[in-house]
């Protein structure tokens, strides 16, 4: 085949090749097999280039290397490539294999286009005695800046310019080193100062007091970087929607809209190296007339349907599913196959229970055939609501990250497909439809969990028809005390915190997870709202008119019995705080504080949180040790890191968010909340780092496996080896050194989860300091009683 | 009042709450008090029956009942020193070393009464009252240690405010070199005593100087009283180069001062650690050969 290899460098394979020297290549996923006539296994970044380039070179590969594309021009069979150097290259057939990455955000002011404007430094000690503007508060922007006034002897003049306050999305050592060179008076940081406009050795600045403009030799824009979208729409290539986050549309042989162009790889929405070199295989043969060629998950797919009643083939299932369920229509068939890779297909006789009341899960089903029963009443089993063929159900934990809200069995035979939560909110994400009707079924489905029994879907469909998703930020109050509003609202993702204001300060009733509902009292018995409520962290609420609520009360009786009886005892934390507040205000102005403190510290989303009480700590460690001892001899937690308000101590540890951060970005989708609620990484962790990256609380560390300790025994009866808890690193160098080098992998806490016992860092506390704690839990009025008695 | 939330939970995961959420006591309070409790029945126990039992000729370790006081309490000694094991191996199980501290704290301070009422009071210079005295040192360093944990760890925390042993040292960096940028345009004599204080080692210290804690004379407080006392200096004109140097210098006393408070604590929350552990092993050898020797000359 006549053919031609383009790379935009001067060398292959430019992703690895920009790893860091020695890092480790994970070959995930393990379950499927290579095509690609290229070699790839796991193995240090180095032999995997070594292998490409032997085997591009035996394989005579035709390779133009600083090729980099400018345009697509043309249709199938007659396209043109143009290319920076301004040559043309004739093609039948492209296939873009060039990931998402290099393409910066570029700067949209006047004189962006002035040749001292760059978007990259390769070499800060390449300058000296200049003016440098460096725009951009993340990460890239303040070590170039830094780098440029690292040598005083260069004599740069170095300005970054910030728009806000805060360099928030940079790391925390980024931007200790950024203030401290402030300090020293190596940097000038302009903050709220943003760029106007560009001009020959000068640049003018929008700062608060008005604008000034400045010095500017050099400018450095950092401001991000974009996947090359336009370009690839510049040829005609149509996108799945406008998301930022969206792929191209993709045909089954992975062709775009625009016939004879392909799109493979990260790209494509598949960032792991195998996927893409069997897709580039597959594109190939396709291309070459084998059209008959399956797949290379079909094998992976056949397996997980095997186990399915009724011989249809991996298509025949494919398609059953898509029809079938109301979410599923709009998916291509590509799409389906990326879903079905992502989730898995259960069997279930008549009666068998799908999952039960208060499992931890977060992972969405789909009824393809057959039909569910969901018991409604926890202490009635026979209280059922049935769920048809085609529609879903779970889709409550998938949103608020809680505990299964009520136990499900199958009706009949029954087929069910069960999204991961990954795989479920990218076709949410990706399908709107699907979105629309999850949406509309989980307020639904929230509306009956919360009123219990006795009401049907039919009951409660005008209530669902007004009811409004409101997402609502950090800190916003959603009722105001004093207010005559009359409006009901459900948490639906995030938590709520119930405050009252006594004298002048508010004060910390309660803490409302995900699932629970507030605004009733105001409908009900008409009165002014007696507590305000805001939103602890980002969450978002369902919100339902008051009159429509009446309504439904006054068919319902027994409803407003239920609802009565909820409200006494809201009513009965009132009066507690009411009648305390004279004789312990001091107590309640420090339980109000502490409660704030623990929810700015992420408790609002946590699920279960380590704590430390520094009234009972003398600080021996224990508690990393033993997690050192029970985890591979790495600790999980850093005691002494973290913040503290009134010795109450919330280390550097894990807080099983209900939405968590890391999971967000896993490309082998490794992270999965473990059966006691517990957010665990498993073995198939490639070490991108990303989710230490996407943790807000910095409690994800990657590290090599040290190899294993001398028994506790010797070392105190003969000093052999670092002794109990985690190996200084000098050691563990020392040692892997002689045993071989492991790869570096993310590891974080897992609750001690499969040990016996539970968590080491609470068992191993010899004082008690160490106590994990549940919000709703801890955060209740009930601790203020405890504290005072 | 949790009624507002309270959720009907499905057994298995009732059981797992229960035993997560560890309740909020401390070591001396643990369940309500039970080991000093059962510390409390033990020992009026024994005092009462040593008063109430009548040997003859008289009370000493050989009788029947000095026998059955001097294996409880070796076995009680034994099993006390196992402490020390079951600390650092945090093996599966549900026991919580909470527990063990409360039950060896209690149980331990039994052991003044158990002891001494083996020994009958029959007191010399012998290898069985040495065995009795290391008992007696062990328990009263420990009593130390209860002392000291429960008094000083609020002390460590307020000390701390929020930065780790890490951050400090970092911050005396930090100082250190702003402080050798800010003192480049100050007179000779000053600019000695700036570089005497950042060429002071801050940690060689000893031991001695660990238990004194903040507050010492140093070249820091040196070069700060003579910068900003010896003069006047409102007609200096350096006085800007001045005033930051001053500023600086009192950081850093201030940084130095948390330093050493941190390790004055730390060092008297550890210290006794240093006898209790070496005197139990002295006990432990102490008592093998109280054990041998008795039966040796039965």
């Amino acid at each position: 085949m006549s053919h031609v290899l383009l790379e935009k460098t001067d060398h292959l394979s430019d992703t690895i090749y920009k790893y860091q020297k020695g890092k480790h290549v994970m070959a995930t996923p393990s379950s499927l097999v290579l095509r690609s006539d290229l070699g790839f296994e796991a193995g240090k970044r180095e032999a995997i280039l070594d292998t490409w380039d032997r085997q591009i070179a035996d394989g005579k590969v035709t390779v133009r290397l600083n090729a980099e594309v400018t345009g697509i021009a043309g249709q199938s069979g007659a396209f043109a490539l143009t290319l920076k150097d301004g040559s043309t290259i004739d093609a039948e057939a492209v296939v873009l294999a060039i990931g998402t990455q290099g393409n910066p955000n570029l700067l949209k002011l006047p004189g962006a286009e002035l040749p001292h404007v760059q978007y990259q430094l390769d070499d800060p000690t390449a300058y000296v005695d200049e003016h440098i503007t460096v725009i951009g508060s993340g990460d890239a922007g303040i070590e170039n800046a830094l780098g440029l006034a690292a040598d005083a002897a260069q004599g740069n003049i170095v300005t970054i310019l910030n728009r806000g306050t805060e360099f928030a999305r940079a790391k925390g050592a980024n931007v200790k080193l950024l203030e401290e060179a402030e300090a020293d008076g190596r940097i000038f940081v302009r903050r709220e100062t943003s760029p106007l406009e560009v001009r020959e050795r000068e640049i003018v600045l929008e700062t608060r007091d008005g604008q000034q403009a400045i010095r500017c030799d050099r400018i450095i824009a950092r401001t991000g970087s974009q996947p090359p979208r336009a370009f690839i729409e510049g040829c005609g290539v149509e996108f799945t929607s406008a998301d930022r986050a969206a792929f191209p549309k993709l045909s089954p042989s992975f062709e775009t809209t625009q016939a004879g162009i392909h799109v493979i790889g990260a790209l494509a929405g598949y960032p792991l190296i195998k996927h893409c070199m069997n897709q580039g295989y597959d594109v190939i043969e396709f291309l070459d007339g084998n059209t008959g060629l399956k797949p290379a998950d079909e094998p992976i797919l056949a397996e997980k349907f095997a186990g399915l009643p009724g011989r249809h083939t991996v298509d025949e299932w494919l398609e059953i599913f898509r029809t079938r369920v109301i979410i599923l229509q709009e998916l291509s068939p590509l799409q389906m196959r990326e879903l079905m890779l992502d989730s898995t297909v259960h069997a279930y006789a008549r009666g068998e229970v799908i999952f039960t009341r208060n499992e931890p899960g977060s992972s969405m089903f789909a009824i393809a055939e057959g039909s569910v029963l969901v018991e409604v009443d926890p202490d009635d089993p026979s209280v059922t609501v049935p769920i048809e063929t085609g529609s879903i159900f779970g889709e409550v934990g998938l949103i608020s990250g809680r505990k299964r809200g009520s136990t499900i069995r199958a009706a009949e035979p029954t087929v069910v497909v069960e999204f991961s939560r990954l795989a479920a909110l990218k076709l949410l994400a990706t399908a709107p439809s699907a979105n629309r009707a999850v949406n509309r079924i989980s307020i639904e489905r929230q509306v009956l969990q919360i009123f219990g029994a006795g009401l049907t879907p039919a009951d409660i469909a005008d209530l669902v028809e007004e009811a409004e998703v409101v997402s609502v930020p950090a800190g916003e109050v959603v009722i105001e005390e004093g207010a005559e509003d009359k409006d009901i609202y459900i948490v639906r993702v995030g938590s709520m915190v119930v405050e009252k204001d006594l004298g002048g300060k508010p004060v910390f009733l309660s803490y409302l997870p995900a699932g629970s509902y507030f605004g009733e009292m105001a409908v009900i018995d008409g009165s002014k709202r007696s507590a305000s409520v805001r939103a602890a962290i980002k969450s978002e609420v369902i919100r339902f008119p008051g009159e429509a609520f009446n309504a439904l009360l006054d068919a319902k009786p027994e409803i407003r019995e239920r609802a009565l009886a909820d409200m006494a005892s809201r009513r009965e934390i009132n009066d507690f705080i009411e009648s305390r507040k004279a004789s312990f205000g001091g107590a309640v102005d420090m339980y109000s504080q502490t409660a704030q403190f623990l929810v700015d510290n992420g408790l609002g989303e946590a699920t279960d949180v380590l704590l430390i009480d520094e009234q009972l700590c003398v600080g021996c460690d224990n508690c990393e040790k033993a997690c050192a001892d029970s985890h591979d001899g790495l600790s999980r937690l850093d005691r002494e890191a973290g913040r503290t308000y009134a010795h109450l101590h919330v280390p550097t540890s894990c807080r099983h968010c209900e939405h968590p951060h890391c999971m967000a970005d896993c490309p082998p989708n490794a992270i999965h909340r473990g059966p006691d609620g517990e957010v665990v990484i498993d073995e198939t962790c490639i070490g991108c780092g990303n989710c230490q990256r996407n943790c807000p609380y910095g409690v994800i560390r990657m590290d090599a496996k040290p190899p294993a300790k001398p028994g506790l025994l010797s070392w105190l009866l003969f000093g052999a080896g670092p002794g109990p808890g985690e190996a200084s690193y000098a050691w563990r160098k020392r040692k892997a050194a002689e045993a071989g080098e492991s790869a570096k992998l993310a590891i974080k806490c897992d609750m001690c989860s499969g040990i016996e016992g539970g968590p080491a860092c609470v068992r191993a506390c010899p004082t008690g300091a160490a106590i994990r704690v549940s919000p709703e839990r801890f955060l209740t009025v009930a601790r203020l009683e405890e504290e005072v008695d | 009042m949790a009624s507002l939330f309270s959720r009907r939970e499905g057994s298995a995961h009732a059981e797992i709450e229960e035993r997560r959420s560890a309740t909020h006591e401390s070591f001396l309070s643990h369940r309500a008090y039970f080991w000093a409790r059962v510390s409390g029945f033990l020992s009026l126990f024994v005092v009462l029956t040593y008063v109430l039992v009548d040997v003859e000729p008289r009370h000493n370790g050989g009788s029947w009942y000095g026998y059955t006081l001097g294996t409880v309490g070796a076995g009680l000694i034994v099993w006390l020193s196992w402490l020390g094991v079951r600390k650092r191996r945090p093996t599966p199980g549900s026991w919580s070393l909470k527990g063990w501290t409360s039950a060896h704290v209690y149980l331990g301070m039994s052991l003044v009464v158990i002891g001494t009422m083996h020994t009958g009071f029959q007191l010399g210079w012998n290898v069985h009252t040495l065995a009795w005295v290391l008992m007696m040192l062990v328990i009263l360093s420990g009593a130390y240690g209860i002392t000291v944990y429960a008094t000083l760890p609020q002390a460590l925390s307020e000390n701390r405010r929020e930065m780790t042993r890490e951050q400090m040292i970092e911050s005396l960096a930090t100082i250190d070199r702003q402080l050798e940028a800010a003192a480049q345009p100050l007179a000779r004599k000053d600019a000695d005593m700036v570089i005497a204080t950042l060429e002071q080692d801050v940690f060689a210290a000893g031991i001695i100087a660990r238990f004194r804690g903040p507050g010492g004379r140093d070249a820091t407080r040196r070069a700060l009283d003579h910068i900003s006392t010896d003069r006047a200096y409102d007609d200096d004109a350096d006085d800007l180069a001045q005033q930051k140097v001053r500023a600086l210098l009192g950081k850093r006393a201030a940084q130095i001062d948390q330093i050493r408070r941190q390790m004055q604590i730390k060092a008297l929350l550890e210290v006794w650690l240093y006898i209790h552990v070496p005197l139990t092993i002295a006990l432990l050898a102490a008592l093998t050969a109280h054990v041998v020797s008795v039966f040796y000359y039965w």
